[in-house]
């Protein structure tokens, strides 16, 4: 199951180029373009690791599409994002967010029905892949999250 | 669509040989732009959507009236012309020459720099390069970027940095570029202080500078041979492998004295056989000082007095032969106490100004200046300045 959300989900994925000049977009606007990363795709999970801190100052898109395939490179089996924050509210605001990344195969979700009182039931969404530990979901063979950062130091060095 | 019957306006006049079947601004509709013109109305062409509908991009941008997203898009729209050739097609070079505006371009480069020949000569090559690499890809020739880090070489106020701020937006309009900006570091905003500290701190600094300059002022600090564990080492090594992998987006220059900087080429030979243009700055000539405090002083909104002007060549003359000068950059320091010397005179003298007044500097304001003294002091005994060259007695 092709999971979408974000700014394009209704759109094929988008190639290098249509990334590179949406980030480029999101540049020249004034936000400050970030890249996340999860292999917990849950809907209402929204919190993604962060791949970096997001990337304030930069004035081309090459920056944030080399930190792109870097986190693609450690991360081929995960879900990665772009996200670009307007800071012009005061507030942190999300502007535009895409996935430019997915496992090979998604194995989609499962319905789960639980019985509550008086014959009612509760639905719940659970992700096929969470089944596994995290890392090592998608047939990942990375590291696990947190272990290596963005720059390829081992953590804890 | 018949309203469109007048030709679009192309803003240049530049032969186009063989052009695609069915073009033809009669009907307005530009098969080779992808685009639908509503009339004539734009001379950028390519831009103004009839029905917002554009065949050639089917990816979300934003504002497809905007001029530039269009134009960019459309390609065909591009006055240097980037549709395919034929074979056995001719161009007019100096025509698309025009088109890219390149004359123009270095026309201001000699303007604006006064001196520097090597410098010119090597941005005349790029921009050459840039033309011929335009005209070789629409023959379908293979053309890759060259690579265009530089190193800067020469004494201190020889323009350096100074260049250097100015090349990205000249590689930038050479189409080298997509932004230009410059970035401007030492070595404290690469290397780190802790172990793990400098790989983020050095690729952050890359990452800002990306798509423009990235300028790294007394290259030649950040490899400390003294040090062993020295962190610069690390940067270096990040900095090559960005340099090699980052070709198309970022033009490193490293600028520094020639001397130490052969000492950090010969402990780094990664680096020197990375940079492709080792660049010399000349001293600059008396004449060329001359000229480089004229245009200072015309931009500052002053001038001298036809004695002062005598005075001031005097002045460059005495200063270059002694110690510690630092060429355009000692004239720009003259300059900046002939306005406090300029200033003190008018307040002293008080009473009523006019505008022009103002504006003029006179002799006594460059003759109070303590280099005449020096040399005078020097020529009545020779021993003044022991171990520097003697400089000329003043008259």
């Amino acid at each position: 199951m092709r999971i979408t959300q974000g700014t394009f989900s209704y759109l094929p994925d988008l190639t290098d180029d249509e990334i590179r000049a949406q980030v480029q977009y999101s540049i020249d606007q004034g936000w400050a373009v970030a890249v996340e990363f999860s292999d917990d795709p849950h809907p209402r999970n929204v919190l993604w690791e962060m791949w970096g801190l997001p990337m304030f100052g930069i004035a081309d898109a090459a920056a944030a599409m080399h930190e792109v395939s870097g986190c693609r490179a450690a991360y081929p089996g995960h879900y990665i994002r772009v996200s670009a924050y307007d800071a012009s509210l005061g507030r942190q605001t999300t502007a535009l967010s895409f996935i430019v990344n997915r496992p090979a195969a998604e194995p989609g979700f499962r319905l789960d029905r639980q019985e509550a009182s008086d014959r009612r039931i509760r639905y719940s969404l659970h992700p096929h892949a969470t089944d596994q530990p995290a890392g090592e979901r998608y047939g990942s063979v990375s590291a696990a999250p947190g272990n290596v950062m963005p720059n390829g130091v081992r953590g804890g060095s | 669509m018949s309203a469109g019957a007048e030709p679009v306006p192309r803003g240049f006049a530049m032969p186009r040989p063989g052009p695609p079947a069915g073009e033809g601004p009669a009907d307005g509709a530009d098969p080779a732009d992808g685009t639908v013109l509503a009339g004539a109305a734009d001379p950028v062409g390519g831009t103004v959507l009839a029905d917002g509908a554009d065949p050639a991009d089917g990816t979300v941008l934003a504002g497809a009236a905007d001029p530039v997203g269009g134009t960019v898009l459309a390609g065909g729209a591009d006055p240097a012309g980037l549709e395919p050739l034929a074979p056995d097609d001719t161009v007019d070079l100096a025509a698309q020459e025009q088109a890219l505006r390149i004359s123009q371009l270095l026309g201001r480069l000699d303007a604006e720099f006064i001196g520097l020949a090597p410098v010119k000569d090597r941005v005349r090559e790029i921009a050459a390069l840039l033309l011929i690499d335009r005209l070789r890809g629409r023959y379908g020739l293979t053309s890759s970027r060259p690579s265009l880090h530089m190193c800067f070489t020469g004494s201190p106020g020889t323009g350096k940095t100074t260049v250097a701020t100015h090349m990205g937006e000249l590689l930038r309009e050479l189409g080298y570029l997509r932004k230009g900006q410059l970035v401007s570091v030492t070595r404290d905003d690469l290397v780190g202080q802790y172990v793990g500290h400098t790989a983020p701190k050095t690729k952050e600094v890359l990452k800002r500078a990306m798509g423009g300059v990235l300028l790294i002022d007394e290259a030649y600090y950040l490899y400390r041979p003294e040090n062993e564990r020295d962190y610069g080492q690390e940067s270096i090594e990040i900095l090559l492998q960005f340099m090699e992998a980052h070709r198309e987006d970022l033009v490193v220059i490293l600028a520094g004295y020639a001397d130490r900087m052969d000492t950090f080429f010969r402990s780094n030979p990664g680096m020197a056989s990375r940079i492709a243009h080792h660049i010399d700055f000349p001293d600059f000539t008396l004449d060329e000082l001359l000229q480089i405090g004229e245009k200072m002083l015309e931009r500052g909104q002053y001038r001298l007095s036809p004695a002062a002007g005598e005075a001031f060549a005097e002045y460059v003359r005495l200063r270059m032969s002694q110690p510690r000068f630092a060429n355009a950059r000692s004239i720009r320091n003259a300059i900046d106490r002939l306005r406090l010397r300029q200033a003190r005179r008018l307040v002293a003298a008080g009473g009523v100004l006019a505008r022009g007044d103002l504006m003029e500097i006179s002799a006594e304001d460059v003759r109070a200046s303590r280099v005449f003294r020096d040399a005078d002091r020097a020529g009545g005994d020779r021993g003044g300045l022991a171990g520097k060259p003697a400089p000329p007695a003043p008259s």
